[in-house]
């Protein structure tokens, strides 16, 4: 058992409510028109993202999805330069060239979000073949979805990183779904994380609505691929509280119940905030810490809508970086 | 004849063909959940053993696609939005386009890859490529954009009945529209081109869903008193260079409406043969409307400013008549 201090919890706890209400007010301000595009929101899985992401250092590095709003503020990025991205301004993290699907906040650590499924795998493994060819002690992590596991580029990466012995943890968020196929329907066995047994690596799966069950598994991990002792698979069982992509598509291959259920008895912030209670907190100091972070949305909205759109020129600018050979 | 939508077209043209064909069957990501209403009672119909979810894998079922279809079956393999088709570029090469080659003509590959093509709508670099150009490079491939719904019915009833690799690009901009289709069985031809708009003063090819824009800048001309032949190119392989030099001799103009990247394009290929083969017709030069050679931003105003769009179409052909 790790030991996880108070002040730890209160960070968790405010970076889970930071993504909570950072979707919560984009999914609106998309339904209300001012954000645009394909939209898949991480509601729902606070826990995984967060409990991942604080096992990791400031300068170690992550690789995100199409559905990684959350993965940045999870690993420490500031609100406002994520929502110039998703209204496509000048300010935005990517100056407006990413979008939704492409929220990387490279200044905290990602190499990228990357939209097109099981395309990130490559990139964090290679991340971790640089730190470990550098003797850094630096680790990468990877977030990649249920449907992304059956993409040939999982099993091509486990096992360059496994014969490799790569500081790399792969985190697997089992929602469940890949769009509207269920993953009993897609993939060949129930938990994922057995996978790893044909790498010869650790595989684990864990509770991803409980944070400090993510955090203990990933930390472990992470230390172990610090240590040089190579790579390891996570599953985090999890579930996404909103549709495929929000306002797009039909929701017919999944019941209100089930959505239901999820929502009121396994919503990772409520299953949380019972932690912080328990460990001594009291309801008001939980109150405040989100309303700290209603107020940094407010700012960030006001930012973003401030913020000018890109020139023209833009459309040109970053084909290339300047710097030639 | 009925008026049905584009996306509607296609429905029917699956639909018939695996009426009338045991050995045509469909597989993709969330097809029997007709995620994208282009599958609207197919599962219902014929079955999830014949309208067949996949997991996120293409190379896998795009290459299994490839197997099946040399043994003897007919798959219609949808890739969602054409640039997934990337991940299985591959078995795309290596294996679809060349077997029938390599083997000496001892494996048939009747396939079909459906490639929506959704671009325009802030999706950003990955999910907007055109690219049909990219994979016309590569010979054994037959690759048509039907852009009305009468040819996404005829055509794609042709390629699932044609022995080769036939991919198909449909453009989304285009599957709302409507048009009338013939009651009895349709099927239109690969390989032809087709003349939309008659007219004497400019030849406007257009390549997918340009052929809207075409139109409507032909319209536009038509009030200043210019007379614009749009052809509708269709088939991109094989392509019908006939129709295209015939409607070139008539007018000694061209441009061509195209909204992939114009560097390799399919609008470059065109002015090729025409600057080869109709060079002594021409009254001016060759015009391009295409998408500049960067790549597709999310900001929706930038995205605008950079794809094809009538206004565009109009002013280069106003050049052309100077
Ligand atoms: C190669 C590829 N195929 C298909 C898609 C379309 N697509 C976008 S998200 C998605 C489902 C991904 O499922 P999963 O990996 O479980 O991630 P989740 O959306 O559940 O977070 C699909 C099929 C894509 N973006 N890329
Ligand atoms: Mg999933």
């Amino acid at each position: 058992m790790i030991t996880v201090d108070d002040d730890l919890l209160r960070e968790m706890y405010r970076r889970m409510s930071r993504i909570r209400k950072f979707e919560d007010t984009t999914k609106e301000l998309l339904l209300a028109g001012e954000l645009y595009g394909a939209f898949h929101t991480s509601t729902g899985q606070e826990a995984s993202i967060v409990g991942s992401c604080m096992a990791l250092r400031i300068d170690d590095s992550m690789v995100g999805t199409h559905r990684s709003h959350g993965h940045p503020i999870g690993k420490g990025a500031q609100l406002d330069r994520l929502l110039a991205e998703l209204m496509g301004k000048e300010t935005g993290v990517n100056q407006g060239k990413g979008g939704s699907m492409h929220l990387s906040d490279f200044s905290i650590g990602s190499l990228g979000e990357t939209s097109i499924v099981g395309s990130g795998l490559p990139v964090a493994t290679g991340a971790a073949l640089a730190y470990k060819m550098r003797g850094d002690d630096n680790v990468s992590l990877c977030f990649f979805g249920d449907g992304a596991s059956n993409q040939g580029t999982f099993h091509e990466s486990l096992n360059l990183a496994a014969i490799w012995k790569l500081p790399v943890v792969y985190v697997c968020e089992n929602n469940g779904y890949g769009e509207l196929t269920s993953a009993k329907d897609a993939i060949s066995v129930e938990d994922i994380s057995i996978r790893a047994v044909g790498y010869d690596m650790p595989g684990v799966t864990v509770d991803g609505q409980d944070v400090l069950a993510v955090f203990e598994a990933v930390s472990e991990a992470v230390d172990r691929a610090r240590r040089g002792d190579g790579p390891s698979l996570v599953e985090t069982k999890t579930y996404r509280f909103e549709n495929h992509a929000v306002g797009r598509l039909p929701e017919h291959y999944r019941s209100a119940e089930e959505v239901e259920y999820w929502r009121t008895e396994r919503d990772p912030l409520a299953l949380f905030r019972q932690v912080l209670i328990e460990r001594g907190f009291d309801e008001q100091q939980i109150d405040d810490l989100d309303a700290a972070v209603s107020e940094e949305i407010v700012a960030a909205i006001e930012f973003a809508r401030q913020s000018p759109a890109p020139p023209p020129e833009a459309a040109f600018t970053h084909l290339f970086s300047p710097s030639a050979g | 004849m009925r008026t049905v939508s584009y996306i509607q077209a296609v429905t029917e043209a699956m639909t018939e063909e695996m009426e009338r064909d045991e050995s045509v069957f469909i597989m993709g990501e969330d097809v029997a959940w007709n995620m994208m209403g282009d599958c609207t009672g197919l599962v219902e119909k014929f079955g999830t053993e014949r309208v067949r979810n996949t997991p996120i894998s293409e190379a896998g079922f795009v290459g299994a696609g490839a197997g099946a279809a040399m043994v003897g079956m007919r798959p219609i393999v949808h890739m969602l939005i054409a640039p997934f088709m990337y991940v299985a570029f591959d078995q795309i090469v290596s294996i679809i386009s060349k077997s029938t080659y390599t083997y000496g003509g001892q494996a048939r590959l009747p396939i079909t890859l459906r490639a929506p093509m959704m671009y325009g709508v802030s999706n950003a670099a990955q999910h907007s490529d055109r690219p049909y150009a990219t994979l016309m490079t590569i010979p054994g491939l037959k690759l048509i954009a039907p852009a009305t719904p009468h040819d996404a019915k005829g055509m794609l009833k042709a390629a699932i009945r044609d022995d080769n690799p036939v991919i198909s690009f449909e453009d989304r901009s285009l599957w709302g529209q409507s048009g009338e289709v013939p009651d009895d069985d349709l099927i239109v031809p690969l390989g032809r081109a087709a003349v939309r708009r008659e007219g004497t003063d400019v030849t406007v090819v257009t390549v997918a869903g340009a052929i809207t824009l075409g139109l409507a800048a032909a319209e536009q001309l038509a009030a200043e008193g210019v007379s614009v032949e749009v052809v509708d190119l269709r088939s991109i392989v094989p392509m019908d260079t006939e129709t295209i030099l015939d409607s070139v001799a008539k007018t000694g103009r061209l441009l061509i409406a195209d909204p992939a990247h114009e560097m390799g394009s399919v609008a470059s290929e065109i002015s090729a043969i025409v600057a080869q083969h109709g060079f002594w017709s021409l009254q001016a030069p060759i015009a391009r409307v295409t998408t500049p050679h960067t790549h597709m931003p999310f900001n929706a105003d930038l995205e605008k400013l950079l794809l094809p769009n009538a206004d565009k179409i109009v002013s280069e052909v106003r050049a052309l008549m100077e």
